[in-house]
């Protein structure tokens, strides 16, 4: 594949985003920079830029969305793209080969820019060898979700003014979170001190190698943080498989306002969404003067601005 | 019931007390129930104003008996045994602190119920009792129970009773999120499908008895994949009842490699072997069953070494309901809490174990697994006392059992050492009253 590079590819020196996994400080500041700019523009009458005029984006959910696919469908309309959304149904997919004929299909479309999200680890990465275009990946099974990282990123980066030296606590199921993978690399690279909270069995193995602190007891994870990032926990994970019960996980697990209380006082709240109030979260922390979780969801439309518009500048026959 | 006699004065006794290694001639001074001084120190001690002295005519004196198997039949099951009648079948026992298995109906899975148990044994018990709760939801061994929730609500362990749990997945999950917790897992290791549809061991005598057999791996080969889940999981682990020498191998090495285990017997297994059957007796139908006389020494040697931590009696009422059947049909379960001493001694006089050792897995041994203050002569401690003759002899009479089931597997036999009194938290229990 040719590749004609721009000036400013150099900031941004990547064809595809398919994690947080190697990109340096540098571009991740870079993007957190853009999406700035974009939060700017997003909050003007005219939204409309046309950095993506005449790119078409296709938005690729093997996995239901309804967040993700409308925030990255609203991002590139703001730059101006062709934006088609394809929902696969899984029931229909029918394992790798069909999801190489998918790619090869879709490749023929000749689009610029393919977002994909897929239940299976390395599916994007899979896709990403197979087409001539761009790819974002939006989460692909428990592997990662860079998008989600970097809209944190920008939304701490914007209330404490840098990540350096920031406590944050991932608290919830990390073992099968792409989110908290992709935060933990993102957040260790940018120099914050990563803890990790959760009951034992919604840890992976290996946690303890993975540069993080790790706690099982939410009050003494908590103490001291500047951030508290909480997890969706999935239904089918609640009733005896990983915790017992639904009761028992918000008592030792869920976020309320007597937990929240060992963090610092000016602590902030996040969470990925969507929330399970009384499950990993409490409605009145959720709602509460500390929550930044309906701005993350005004970030992440920026976050997907400044990630297509990083991503097009490297595309062949830019000008 | 109980006769308040505060301050009070054990004098005149031999006062085994285990977890102190004291085994000395001495006294007991107890006051507002806990233990003031023991041993030969209390001699020397000047009795507290106002206490009342009784004179033990050289007895025993040990702390009271701590049983971590006990099925007591309520709720669901009361007219087999009850919190009330177990508690005294205790009592006359030696026994002042009882766990109660879970296996009732409903089962123990929730807080509500560990509450409930409390309550009643509060309003209607005479010893000491503490509950455990289930691992799993109705013991079905899939998905896990509340631990920490029936933890805080007073559930001392979590088993899953007799049921094993055959989802090596469900017991490495469940090891580690009770890790969290600090809670103790009791496991009863069984492979099910070796086990089969055997009713007593496996071997010559059950072939000649045309019943089926449960060989003995279908416990140690589940005992030794519980080490390995042990260890991967780095869980808290009580095997409950163990009855062949390779199980206590696999526990032992497990206990070699620093691995957070322990495991228990009944008195049972230690004092009866698979002839005790004789011509299908169901009182000595057990899970696991009665092995040889071979695996008895084994076990008792396994005790002696400090391999087995815990006796337990394994108390299971069973009636004329559920036992008078052909042996296959019958229920598993014989009565122990009265017998559990009696029987012990018996190791005791064939000098196989001393007395203080046998003290030791009936007393501190499964306080300091449980974390109970009681179960020791320390001061401070709860003032739950046994006055135990080792000598006297007496004969196991159904019409005298306090259980409300009679299935003894002792029945009519002369067991020696006799407790002569229970002291519950520094009152006199009177055996003739109860």
């Amino acid at each position: 594949m040719s590749k004609k590079t721009t000036h400013r590819s150099s900031a941004f020196p990547h064809r595809h985003l398919l994690g947080i996994e190697g990109l340096q400080p540098p571009h991740i500041n870079y993007l957190l920079d853009l999406a700035d700019e974009a939060v700017e523009v997003s909050r003007q009458v005219e939204k409309q830029k046309a950095v993506l005029r005449g790119r078409t984006q296709i938005n690729l959910f093997f996995e239901a969305s309804t967040r993700t696919q409308s925030s990255f469908e609203l991002a590139g309309k703001r730059l101006g793209a062709d934006v088609m959304n394809m929902s696969v149904s899984t029931s229909s997919v029918k394992k790798g080969e069909t999801l190489i004929d998918t790619a090869a299909t879709l490749n023929a479309m000749r689009p610029d820019l393919l977002v994909v999200r897929h239940h299976a680890a390395g599916a994007v990465h899979l896709l990403a060898r197979k087409v001539g275009c761009a790819v974002v990946n939006a989460g692909d099974g428990p592997h990662e979700h860079p998008t989600q990282a970097l809209l944190d990123a920008l939304t701490i980066r914007r209330h404490k003014g840098t990540l350096g030296g920031l406590t944050v606590a991932i608290c919830g199921d990390i073992r099968h979170s792409r989110v908290a993978r992709s935060n933990i690399i993102l957040l260790s690279n940018m120099g914050a001190r990563v803890r990790v909270i959760a009951p034992s069995t919604l840890l992976p193995s290996g946690i303890h190698s993975m540069g993080v602190e790790v706690f099982t007891d939410m009050r003494e994870g908590l103490k001291g943080c500047d951030i508290v990032m909480m997890l969706r926990l999935q239904r089918e994970r609640m009733s005896g498989a990983f915790v017992p019960s639904v009761r028992e996980y918000f008592r030792y697990h869920g976020l309320d306002s007597e937990k929240l209380s060992y963090a610092k006082p000016d602590a902030l709240v996040m969470h990925p969404g969507p929330m399970n109030r009384g499950v990993e979260i409490s409605a009145e922390v959720a709602d509460g003067p500390q929550s930044l979780i309906r701005e993350q969801v005004e970030m992440g439309v920026a976050i997907r601005m400044a990630v297509l518009e990083a991503l097009a500048q490297n595309l062949p026959d830019n000008n | 019931m109980y006769k308040n006699v505060n301050p009070l004065v054990l004098t005149n006794a031999r006062i085994i007390d285990p977890a102190n290694n004291v085994d000395e001639a001495g006294a007991v001074i107890v006051q507002d129930g806990t233990i003031l001084a023991a041993g030969a120190e209390a001699l020397n001690q000047g009795a507290p104003d106002g206490a009342k002295t009784v004179d033990c005519h050289g007895a025993v004196v040990a702390p009271g008996l701590i049983d971590m198997g006990v099925s007591v039949g309520e709720p669901g099951a009361e007219h087999r045994e009850t919190l009330e009648s177990a508690s005294r079948a205790a009592a006359v026992g030696g026994v002042t602190t009882i766990l109660t298995s879970p296996n009732t109906d409903p089962v123990i899975d929730d807080p509500a119920l560990v509450d409930f148990m409390l309550r009643r044994a509060r309003d209607t018990a005479i010893v000491n009792v503490h509950p455990m709760a289930a691992l799993t939801k109705g013991l079905a061994g899939k998905d896990m129970s509340e631990i920490g929730l029936l933890k805080e609500a007073g559930a001392v362990a979590f088993s899953n009773d007799r049921l094993p749990i055959t989802n090596s997945s469900v017991l490495v999950r469940l090891l580690t999120y009770a890790r969290d917790f600090d809670a103790l897992v009791v496991h009863q290791a069984q492979d099910k499908d070796l086990a089969g549809s055997g009713v007593m061991n496996a071997g010559l005598r059950a072939s000649w008895l045309g019943l089926g057999g449960i060989p003995r791996e279908a416990e140690f080969v589940a005992i030794e994949r519980d080490m390995r889940l042990v260890a991967m999981a780095k869980g808290k682990y009580h095997a409950r009842l163990i009855s062949c020498p390779q199980s206590a191998e696999a526990i032992q090495k497990a206990k070699n490699d620093g691995l957070n285990v322990t495991a228990g017997i009944s008195i049972n297994h230690l004092t009866l072997n698979e002839n005790d059957i004789g011509p299908y007796r169901t009182f000595h139908k057990m899970s696991p069953p009665l092995r040889t006389e071979d695996d008895r020494q084994a076990m008792v040697k396994a005790l002696a070494d400090g391999t087995i931590d815990i006796i337990m009696s394994d108390h299971n009422p069973q009636d004329v309901e559920t036992k008078r059947h052909p042996f296959a049909e019958a229920e598993y379960g014989a009565l122990g809490l009265e017998t559990m001493l009696g029987a012990g001694m018996r190791l005791v006089l064939n000098e196989d174990i001393s007395l203080s050792k046998l003290l030791a897995t009936m007393t501190c041994n499964p306080a300091d697994r449980l974390g109970l203050p009681a179960g020791r002569l320390s001061k401070g401690a709860p003032a739950d006392l046994i006055v135990f003759d080792p000598q006297k002899p007496w004969i196991v009479e159904k019409d005298k059992i306090r259980s409300r089931s009679k299935n003894t597997p002792f029945e009519d036999e002369t067991l020696t050492g006799r407790v002569l009194t229970t002291i519950v938290a520094g009152g006199i229990l009177d055996h003739d009253a109860i």
